[in-house]
């Protein structure tokens, strides 16, 4: 399996140099990081080849990495059902740069893309409908950036006196316990509390 | 469309002049999200031409609990039961994609008993998925009586959740490396004699609805999946198989000990709600067959032993904590830091009774995962409405819903 995969890995480099930047296996999983700009022609390839035949689409995701340049990672994931076997592929963007859509390759990448600008707020240049999709009507921000609170900014109650609900900043009772499991022991990069009189 | 009826048209070519107020606009309706046919929380804004459906714009996220983001701030233990409550009609085959993820990541092997008790819950999870959901879609095309019978053999079944487990729906059973506590030969005993009681209740259902006229009608030739539907739309489970592809998981890409047992893989020939409906009662009678298979396994010599691999991420036996202080020290360590996992990304599937359910995992070496991305086979199946409702009337629109097999809680998350 993972030969086969590890084949399959080179035979892209090989046919599409343009595109493929790198491609590794890990965990018996095909990994292939794409210039942006080919995406669209690597996509189309994968799925029209005779080789490869990558008619499914599995999923589109987004990783945030703040402390990194290109911020996100978008992963397409992919499958054929008539090879049996699985790729994943891997673009680097910034809030501010258009990822193309191909949705005109795979129908099926209207929703997933939709969820992953309302995500994260990547756009998707050429998707027809770039609208929100599992968060609020008039929602603002990208919940699975790494700088968006879990609790969110705006909390919602019924309001008797207005009949209606109404949306009001959050407040906490208790703040969000966040539990620190660096061990000292193990690298922590900081002052402990109580270390901090010696250093003084 | 030739005769138009709304317009007269006469022999000599000549139309009946359209005034202003005789022109007939199309009908804007929003179906849900209260409707009992929109299987939870669901709203369709449907675009309606007499009663033929021009357009179809589902909306969700009615239910959106932020699951993925929760899991990114809780340990890898904590995380598992949010699992159960994606699709809530078959919790533990969720909890198994997440297993399956972080046992690829640190090399966990599963001992074989262990295995074998989550391919027999696995196999009881599909049962309950598909009872309900091909009652519920019958009851949705104006049957009353197969939900009723359908939801006591559930409650059944049910009862066995709680015999492992102690929750009916909320398992938590599905542990990393492993099952959280061993089934009583007892409980293995009620299983075995009730799956020897099902296949006549099968037999009632088949009896009120298979050869049922109206169900016929409501059924055959609605929603047609074509096999470039299912590579357009990335359709996965019963949607693939009722158009003929024998497209399975646990046959295809096996996991745990699907390759050790006998089973066949139905498939429709027409991809009609009707073909869907006959793939998901043949599935059922191949889920008893696995679950007979399962007990007899379970029951055999080499079949006994222990139900998690004792290591890193698994708690300590009970009697080693009463006397090792090394035991003590790891079970209040794994229940409060949590076990770490080696960086790296995986992506686990597994054949979900309404598909393939998949985790695609990015760890960073913490207690806690990075990123975890759920991908629920309800929510490719529910994107395709517009494309397969447009053209159909209006009532068949819920005939499609329940056979696409929506649950909001996977689809929103």
């Amino acid at each position: 399996m993972s030969e086969a995969l590890q084949e399959l890995g080179a035979y892209l480099a090989q046919k599409c140099p343009d595109a493929v930047i790198a491609s590794e296996l890990a965990f018996g999983e095909l990994n292939v990081t794409v210039q942006p700009a080919h995406l669209e022609s690597l996509v189309t390839f994968l799925r029209d080849d005779a080789a490869c035949r990558f008619t499914s689409l599995v999923d589109i995701t987004a990783v945030d990495h703040p402390e990194r340049a290109p911020r996100f990672d978008v992963i397409y994931m992919f499958l054929s059902m008539y090879k049996n076997h699985r790729v994943r592929l891997k673009v680097a963007t910034d809030e501010d740069d258009m990822v193309p859509s191909i949705v005109a390759i795979h129908p099926g990448a209207n929703w997933v893309e939709r969820e992953v600008f309302d995500m994260f707020g990547i756009l998707f240049s050429g998707h027809p409908d770039l609208r929100r999709i599992l968060t609020d009507y008039g929602f603002r921000g990208h919940p699975l950036r790494k700088d968006f609170p879990t609790t969110g900014y705006t909390e919602v109650r019924y309001d008797e006196a207005q009949k209606r609900v109404v949306y009001e900043p959050v407040s906490l009772v208790q703040e969000y316990r966040q539990f620190d499991f660096m061990s000292p022991w193990e690298g922590a990069q900081y002052i402990l509390p109580g270390d901090e009189k010696k250093a003084g | 469309m030739d005769g138009d009826i709304r317009q007269n048209s006469y022999d000599d070519g000549s139309h009946e002049g359209l005034a202003g107020e005789h022109r007939i606009r199309n009908f804007n309706i929003n179906f849900g999200p209260q409707h009992p046919a929109a299987h939870g929380v669901l709203r369709l804004v449907l675009e309606l031409d007499g009663e033929i459906v021009e357009r179809c714009d589902p909306h969700i996220g009615l239910l959106h609990r932020g699951t993925e983001k929760l899991m990114e701030s809780r340990t890898y233990l904590q995380n598992l039961p949010y699992f159960d409550r994606l699709d809530y009609v078959a919790p533990m085959n969720q909890e198994h994609a997440w297993c399956l993820a972080i046992e690829k990541l640190t090399g966990t092997v599963v001992p074989r008993r262990a295995s074998l008790i989550r391919v027999l819950y696995s196999e009881i999870g599909r049962i309950l998925n598909h009872l309900l959901n091909v009652t519920t879609q019958a009851m949705d095309v104006g049957a009353l009586t197969p939900p009723l019978w359908g939801f006591e053999e559930r409650e059944k079944l049910m009862v066995f959740y709680e015999r492992a487990c102690g929750a009916r729906l909320h398992a938590a059973y599905f542990r990393p490396g492993g099952v959280h506590q061993d089934l009583p030969p007892a409980l293995i005993d009620d299983i075995e004699q009730w799956a020897k009681e099902f296949p006549r209740v099968l037999n009632d259902l088949h009896g009120l609805l298979t050869e049922n006229r109206i169900f016929k009608q409501r059924n055959a030739d609605i929603g047609i999946v074509t096999e470039q539907d299912i590579s357009d739309w990335g359709y996965s489970g019963v949607m693939v198989r009722g158009s003929g592809l024998p497209w399975d998981l646990r046959r295809s890409q096996p996991y745990e000990l699907y390759s050790e047992f006998d089973f066949k893989i139905p498939v429709g020939k027409n991809g009609d709600c009707y073909d869907r409906y006959l793939c998901r009662m043949a599935e059922m009678e191949e889920s008893l067959k696995i679950i007979h298979q399962a007990i007899a396994k379970l029951r055999a010599p080499e079949g006994q032993g222990d139900v998690l691999a004792r290591g890193k991420i698994t708690p300590p036996k009970r009697g080693e904590m009463k006397r090792s202080m090394e035991a003590l020290i790891h079970h209040f360590k794994l229940y409060t830091e949590g076990f770490h996992v080696p960086a790296g990304e995986v992506y686990a599937a597994v054949e979900a009774p309404k598909g393939e359910f998949g985790v695609y995992l990015k760890a960073d070496g913490t207690n806690k995962p990075y990123r975890a991305k759920i991908r629920a086979p309800g929510y490719m199946h529910l994107q395709s409405m517009d494309y397969i409702c447009k053209g159909h009337q209006l009532a068949d629109v819920s005939a499609i819903i329940g056979t696409m097999d929506i649950v909001f809680g996977e689809v929103d998350r």
